[in-house]
């Protein structure tokens, strides 16, 4: 009777023990651009919440592990506009907010680190995928999450270089960021063995994504612009900018296969990715957003993931504490990539491997077999520490 | 010479002699099969057609049914060990991987990987009679020794929750590292272990604290840590020796009981992925999930003696009298 009466109380301590400390409340802003980019192809039209569906699905996953911590998480999306001034719009944000995952372009993100460099607020880039975020422009408030150009170019690479498809006709956009995807391209090609055997440029006059009579104009421009090319093994796109690498898969003058921008695309995450857990997490993402789940969402997802994965680990809502956490040695974070995710602490650059798809089914993941590195496969894509132009400061 | 051949003759009779008499059964995640193999003369004696994407497999506590989780079909279907046929299907919730029973084969645990669940089966009346909320992908499951404390481990939440069996609430939660897959309490309840898949350690936790009193680490020349990713486990009854399956790196690591010290590693085939022993503890098999094949383990001398191709992506194994 006694040893119940006691165990009575203690179980009645406990209770109480957990209602009466307050729940630690952990603030994520999410910063993204308003407006989404027109694709050729009209299912690959990102959503209007794309991104932004992946952090909420994080925020989910953590308040679930939260409940049992007394953590909770809450999102606090804002959407910028080109007029804005994105980075009074960030300073507002981080006076709400412990963290901000960003989705912007390369030059209103600096802003952002910068203005908000003085009071410790961290950025998660979720979006920008531009090397010099990690290299000669890099900051010690940015940590990235998109893998960079240069860890796609080099995955893709790979890939081709494994399959022996080393010929490669590089075609490249006219805008500024297909040319940045062509220089890792062809830095791909040096540094594992394949050869550019030419380069052609596909200049974009400008005119609809879509009409009503599209195709037969491209079945017959397509051709031709491919025709008369050297012998080589694989097209490669580079057009970012979603001009006309989506046109050139089963319209190349030579039956030949097609990646980079088309075809086989190297990227963080696809819908049909279904190893090591990933059909779990797919099946969470649709029953909550009624979409299947894209690479910048899976790269949002990730960034919130790791707040959450701190702030357990830490059992702590101080962010200098969970930053410290983040950036040490013992932090690494469950993708559903088949190995842990690690940060380079050389430029905070979240380590990964890449997936290649083909818009219906994943192909292969990179780092290929066969590619070594001393210290983590992981880092034969990208630049690796001994290149890296990066001060963190 | 002809003691010599006396003596080779006595070997090959000794060897031939059924050391032991078992069954195993070996569920195939990607050919919707399961495989069954006879442990006397190591060979396949039958592959039988079970629903899709078969994994967690166990024998029913009274020996007559094998149940396998068919995550694909949300359901767990019953072997009966006679006929080697489904006979009957058990109400497990959505995306059943994991599962246990509690010592009289009464009631079974099973981890719904889709909706953050367990449910509580009735195994007589084969009804579901109740769910327990845990934590983001619950996997793996297991029952302390005196039926009292249920585990489950949950992946993404990357914890171990401990569940009291007769109120079925949550009564602790120890957080361990990266995407926990499997747990298993030493014979004796002293204590309980739980790989942690990505995190590359198995935790070892104080029952009666509920905490984590250490870890172990794996080390493999040669090897890059990130292919080191720990997974099934087993424990020889006497908590003596552990067998930890190490996923990609393939290979199965050899722990001492007491001390927690990795003793060696066996090279088996690849992404290893859990195992069983035979009842009388002289072998041990392990899943190789890429390679398509069973690595047979002799306990005694810890070596690998054997490999039995199976069927398509093979995952879990459950051992027992024929």
């Amino acid at each position: 009777m006694l040893r119940w009466l006691i165990g009575t109380i203690a179980l009645s301590m406990v209770a109480t023990g957990a209602l009466a400390a307050d729940p630690v409340e952990v603030h994520i802003g999410y910063l993204g651009h308003a407006g989404v980019k027109s694709t050729l192809s009209l299912i690959e039209q990102p959503a209007d919440n794309d991104g932004i569906a992946g952090a909420r699905l994080a925020i989910e996953d953590n308040n679930t592990t939260g409940k049992f911590l007394n953590q909770r998480f809450v999102l606090d999306e804002v959407k910028v506009k080109d007029s804005d001034d994105v980075a009074k719009v960030a300073t507002d944000l981080a006076g709400r907010n412990d963290y901000i995952i960003t989705d912007l372009p390369a030059d209103a993100l600096l802003k952002v680190a910068d203005a908000l460099r003085d009071r410790g607020t961290v950025l998660l880039n979720a979006g920008a995928i531009d090397d010099r975020l990690r290299e000669q422009d890099c900051r010690a408030n940015v940590i990235h999450i998109a893998p960079t150009r240069s860890m796609l170019a080099d995955a893709l690479g790979q890939y081709l270089v494994w399959k022996q498809w080393k010929r490669w006709l590089l075609v490249v956009g006219s805008h500024d960021q297909d040319k940045l995807y062509a220089d890792a391209l062809r830095r791909a090609a040096t540094r594992f063995g394949a050869k550019i055997v030419q380069e052609r440029t596909f200049e974009d006059t400008g005119g609809a994504r879509r009409t009503d009579s599209g195709v037969t104009l491209i079945q017959r421009q397509m051709p031709v612009f491919t025709q008369q090319a050297p012998a080589y093994d694989v097209l490669v796109a580079a057009d970012e900018s979603e001009v006309f690498a989506n046109y050139l898969p089963y319209r190349t003058w030579d039956p030949r296969p097609v990646a980079g921008s088309a075809g086989l695309v190297p990227t963080s995450w696809d819908a049909a990715h279904d190893q090591w857990g990933a059909v779990q997490i797919q099946n969470r993402f649709v029953k909550l957003n009624m979409r299947r789940m894209t690479a910048l969402d899976m790269q949002a997802w990730t960034a919130a993931r790791m707040i959450g994965e701190a702030t357990s680990r830490t059992n702590s809502g101080d962010p200098k504490k969970v930053i410290a956490f983040l950036k040490g040695k013992d932090f690494s974070i469950a993708a559903f990539k088949g190995t842990r995710l690690t940060l380079r602490d050389w430029n905070l650059q979240l380590r990964q491997p890449i997936l290649l798809a083909d818009g219906r089914m994943v192909v292969s993941v990179s780092p290929q077999e066969g590619f070594l590195h001393q210290v983590s496969e992981l880092d034969t894509l990208g630049v690796d520490r001994p290149e890296t132009k990066c001060k963190l400061q | 010479m002809w003691r010599r051949c006396l003596l080779t003759g006595m070997l090959v009779w000794l060897a031939a002699t059924p050391a032991s008499a078992f069954v195993a059964y070996v569920s195939n995640e990607k050919g919707n099969t399961v495989t069954v193999i006879d442990t006397n003369s190591w060979t396949v004696t039958k592959t039988i057609k079970v629903g899709q994407r078969p994994r967690g497999i166990e024998f029913s506590r009274d020996g007559k049914f094998v149940m396998v989780a068919v995550g694909d079909d949300d359901t767990i279907q019953v072997i009966d060990t006679k006929t080697q046929e489904i006979v009957d299907t058990l109400p497990s919730g959505p995306d059943p991987e994991l599962f246990t029973q509690d010592a009289a084969g009464k009631t079974m645990y099973v981890a719904n990987e889709n909706d953050n669940t367990v449910t509580v089966i009735d195994l007589e009346k084969r009804a579901r009679i109740g769910d327990i909320q845990v934590g983001v992908e619950p996997e793996g499951m297991t029952i302390s020794p005196d039926g009292k404390i249920l585990i489950n481990t949950s992946e993404t939440t990357n914890m171990a929750h401990f569940i009291d069996t007769s109120t079925r609430q949550i009564v602790a939660n120890v957080l361990v590292d990266s995407r926990p897959r499997f747990a298993q309490f030493k014979r004796d309840g002293s204590e309980l272990w739980v790989s942690s898949e990505i995190g590359g350690t198995v935790s070892i936790i104080d029952p009666v604290k509920r905490e984590v009193t250490g870890k172990i680490t794996f080390e493999i020349p040669g090897l890059r840590n990130e292919a080191i990713q720990p997974v099934g486990i087993g424990m020889t009854k006497d908590g003596k020796t552990a067998f930890i399956a190490l996923g990609p790196a393939n290979r199965v690591a050899v722990v001492d009981g007491v001390t927690h010290k990795v003793l060696k590693y066996l090279l088996v085939g690849q992404r290893v992925w859990h195992m069983d022993f035979t009842p009388d503890e002289k072998y041990l098999l392990v899943t190789n999930g890429v390679s398509n094949d069973v690595s047979v383990i002799d306990v005694a001398s810890q070596k690998v003696i054997k490999t039995i191709q199976v069927g398509e992506l093979p995952w879990g194994i459950t051992i027992a009298q024929p």
